[in-house]
């Protein structure tokens, strides 16, 4: 509202309450606060559907009923799912000031790990949960050594879990001997490649993960603390936040999303192989990026992100159905993100000169 | 470069307005400065100051108004613009680079060059030129400006303002970063600037600054000049004051009740240190008293409240608190034992800007509002309110941006957050930095009411009048020792100033 808070940043943002603003700041108090966060996060959310049905509209156009029906949507939604869930645990991450780029790494490794010949023929004998379980351990642990390293250690984020994504796709090779491992544990590919009805497990999962994180981000202490440790970590420490062990968490949530991503992939593809997930964390940072996500941390929304990675899935589904080349989806995909990325700088203006 | 009528006026401006869609932030501004004068700027905050600055500046272009310069009428239609028109503008937060050298940073921007090749002794030795012209030969041209201090930074900033060869350069609260030496310092360069012929638009909140150094004043209030060209040494402060809030000012602070005799210790710090920083640092503060900590910059007193409030890990002594012992070195355990910190800076440690009011207010406490992990935001924003409505917090809706909010209601946040948490004991560092004359006053007497109901209160301020005004008892920090402990009634500002000074000099 004043020009003065707009520009006033290297003098004094304390301007404010001046007496000359008084009327206006009456006029927008109403919307200073709440209902104006919510129109924020509303607007930015219309952006996302406008995308979203825009997309729709070009793959009508263009490939009509073969976009349009229920079996293409299913084949949307189940290419979303993997990306989906680790997007979500990137959502945390980048919410609390971080960076995960281990993410595709610590799942391809999750994957081999749980598919290995030990791990199935304990699967067979016992239960096909040990092949979740394992998973899920792996995820976890490699998440937890990257949070350690960051938040104990005082490594820088970006360093630490790009030494953990070589190191872990490394390992991942060593313990396949680069051989893709079949998975044969019947009841574990029955129970995940099932529909209920009429929806695949998969896409479920990546469902209730997304509610899930949801209520963790919004509803939750958990949620709490980790906006605050992104938006000022050291206002959160004065105010007695344990600033550390959050971002260690935050980590092992998103080495245990990898973990459950690793589980939805070795059902999907039915095989686990050290190159499962190249690049995944790439895809993951983009949908959070494109959902709103503050980069720099502080703000977070799981809406947005969902929005954001179904943009991707839709946007290859309609390059795939007009055998256009993957080439030209990645170019689409650049673009996308670079505009996202403007919008959303455009928005952060104009919402600090509304404040 | 000096004008030969030297009373006539170097820049002149004429009924500056500047409008933002919504506000009128210059109404109406009127402002003369002479060569070689030390010319002041006065205003509360919101005043206009600081769009008047950038409109100088070649930040924001006027809507109506005219700008002369020797006379002359001219536009300033950017930065660069007003750098031609010899108008150098040093910014608060002191735009330098941190990692170049103070060469490098005196010539950014227009650095000497051949054919895009630098021309380094040339510039080492222009550098030199400018520094010994600000008194300052000792700094070298070389030394990189990232391990300078706040007031080195100054030097350089000063030294870019005269290698653009500026005849005006406005100073945005330069002493607000530096301690008393330093001010000192800044005073002589100052100095030395106008016996060459350069004017100064010195901004200041305050006020015994400008008595020392300003020539003339001209004092803003919304947005339009209300006087102009005072002399410094025919007006008094009250008459300041009076102009600027617009309402006479006698007392600022509220009167001292005394402690109880009966009151309890309820902080209670023995022979606290912290290596190299401070040593054999004792004292306790009863509830219902106040204890200031007066002293310079550097001298220990901020590491010591952060040292009580488990911040920094202290490497002896001992801190009760109600009588229980603290083991030091965790917040959180500070936090559960009933002590409470407003930092220093208040933007980068105290609040998380973009987010709400009231979740400001609850960022140590939200855990009681939550079961099970699940929070109940109701109870929280409730918790807020009852604080914001306790101490005056304006505006009162608890779901704006806390960004939005003026420095010295941000500052009661931050203390509605300790009492929503129960504190019984507030370390308030540096209280009233960024707060502007009339919400100062609020914010002495919100200080002296929590104490009155029971709190402990550690007040920590540069501003020696304001230790000597808001505390019971006062205790001098010099070289991170206590060197005077007794009731603010026993020493006066020259007083502490001695023994400040003399154990710096020791």
């Amino acid at each position: 509202m004043s020009g003065q808070q707009e520009t006033g940043q290297a003098v004094s943002e304390t301007e404010q309450t001046a007496p000359e603003q008084a009327p206006d700041e009456t006029s927008s108090g109403h919307g200073g606060g709440r209902s104006a966060l919510l129109q924020g996060s509303m607007g930015r959310n219309a952006g996302l559907v406008l995308a979203l049905l825009a997309l729709g509209a070009v793959g009508y156009i263009t490939a009509g009923d073969r976009f349009l029906n229920v079996d293409n949507f299913m084949t949307i939604f189940r290419a979303a799912a993997v990306i989906g869930v680790l997007s979500i645990g990137m959502t945390f991450v980048i919410t609390g000031g971080g960076i995960d780029l281990s993410v595709g790494s610590v799942m391809g490794l999750s994957t081999v790990w749980a598919s290995t010949l030990a791990t199935q023929t304990m699967a067979e004998d016992t239960h096909w949960i040990v092949m979740v379980l394992t998973a899920l351990a792996v995820g976890t642990a490699a998440g937890l050594v990257n949070g350690v390293l960051i938040a104990y250690g005082k490594v820088v984020a970006f360093i630490a879990t790009l030494a953990m994504m070589v190191a872990a796709r490394g390992l991942a090779e060593m313990i396949s001997n680069r051989r893709t491992q079949i998975v044969e544990v019947d009841g574990f590919l029955d129970f995940f490649r099932a529909d209920v009805l009429g929806v695949p497990v998969l896409v479920w999962m990546f469902a209730l993960v997304a509610v899930v994180g949801w209520v963790l981000l919004n509803r939750t202490t958990f949620g709490r603390r980790t906006v605050a440790v992104g938006g000022n970590p050291e206002a959160a420490r004065l105010a007695g936040i344990k600033v550390q062990r959050h971002t260690m968490y935050l980590y092992g949530l998103a080495g245990f999303t990898a973990g459950i991503a690793a589980v939805m992939m070795l059902a999907r593809t039915t095989a686990g192989t050290s190159t499962n997930g190249l690049y995944y964390e790439l895809d993951a940072i983009a949908a959070v990026v494109v959902g709103g996500t503050l980069l720099a941390g502080g703000r977070g929304t799981i809406v947005g992100t969902v929005f954001g990675v179904l943009i991707f899935s839709i946007l290859r589904n309609v390059f795939t159905q007009n055998n256009m080349s993957i080439s030209a989806q990645a170019v689409a995909q650049g673009v996308i993100i670079v505009v996202a990325v403007l919008l959303q700088q455009q928005f952060a203006e104009r919402s600090k000169r509304k404040a | 470069m000096v004008t030969a009528d030297p009373t006539a006026p170097m820049l002149q401006m004429h009924g500056i307005v500047k409008t933002f869609p919504g506000a009128r932030a210059l109404d109406g501004v009127d402002l003369e400065v002479r060569p070689g004068e030390v010319h002041c700027l006065l205003g509360q905050n919101g005043a206009g100051k600081s769009t008047l600055i950038k409109v100088l500046a070649g930040a924001h272009q006027p809507n109506e108004g005219t700008i002369l310069v020797d006379g002359e009428p001219i536009t300033i239609t950017d930065p660069v613009t007003a750098l031609g028109y010899g108008i150098a503008t040093m910014y608060q937060e002191l735009d330098v680079v941190d990692g170049l050298s103070v060469a490098e940073n005196i010539y950014l921007g227009h650095e000497l060059a051949r054919a895009g090749f630098t021309q380094r002794r040339s510039l080492t030795r222009r550098t030199r030129e400018l520094l010994e012209r600000l008194g300052h030969g000792d700094l070298s041209p070389h030394a990189e400006v990232g391990n300078l201090s706040a007031a080195g930074k100054q030097i350089v900033s000063m030294a870019r303002a005269l290698s653009h060869d500026a005849r005006v350069i406005v100073m945005d609260e330069p002493s607000a970063v530096l301690d008393s030496g330093e001010v000192e310092n800044l005073f002589r360069v100052v100095r030395e600037l106008t016996s060459q012929g350069v004017a100064i638009i010195y901004i200041s909140h305050r006020l015994e600054e400008i008595r020392e150094i300003g020539d003339r004043i001209t004092v803003l209030k919304d947005g339009s000049t209300v006087a102009t060209n005072l002399e410094v040494a025919d007006t008094p402060t009250a008459e300041l004051i009076r102009l600027m809030t617009g309402k006479a000012v006698d007392n600022t602070f509220p009167e001292l009740p005394g402690v109880p005799a009966g009151a309890e210790p309820l902080l209670e710090v023995e022979n606290l240190e912290l290596a190299d920083t401070f040593s054999d640092v004792s004292f306790t503060v009863r509830e219902g008293e106040v204890v200031g900590l007066a002293g310079l910059v550097g001298a220990g007193r901020s590491e010591i409240l952060e040292t009580i409030y488990g911040a920094r890990r202290a490497t002896g002594g001992t801190v009760r608190v109600g009588g229980s012992p603290l083991r030091t070195g965790s917040v959180p355990r500070a936090v559960r034992a009933g002590i409470g910190l407003c930092p220093e800076e208040r933007k980068s440690q105290g609040l998380i800007l973009d987010e709400a009011v009231y979740r400001n207010i609850t960022l140590p406490s939200f855990d009681r509002f939550a079961s099970g992990g699940f929070l109940n935001e109701s109870a929280e924003r409730a918790a807020a309110e009852e604080q914001v409505v306790a101490l005056d917090v304006r505006p009162t809706d608890v779901d704006r941006t806390v960004r939005t909010l003026s420095g010295g209601n941000q500052q009661k946040a931050i203390l509605g957050r300790w009492l929503v948490q129960g504190c019984r004991v507030l370390l308030l560092d540096e209280p009233t930095r960024g707060v502007d004359v009339g919400a100062r006053a609020e914010i002495y007497a919100l200080i002296r009411s929590l104490a009155d109901a029971g709190a402990a209160v550690v007040v920590v301020s540069s501003e020696i009048e304001e230790v000597l005004g808001l505390a019971d008892r006062v205790l001098v920090v010099s070289e991170g020792r206590i060197v005077h402990e007794g009731p603010s009634s026993s020493i006066d500002e020259h007083g502490v100033l001695d023994l400040v000074m003399e154990g710096s000099a020791a």
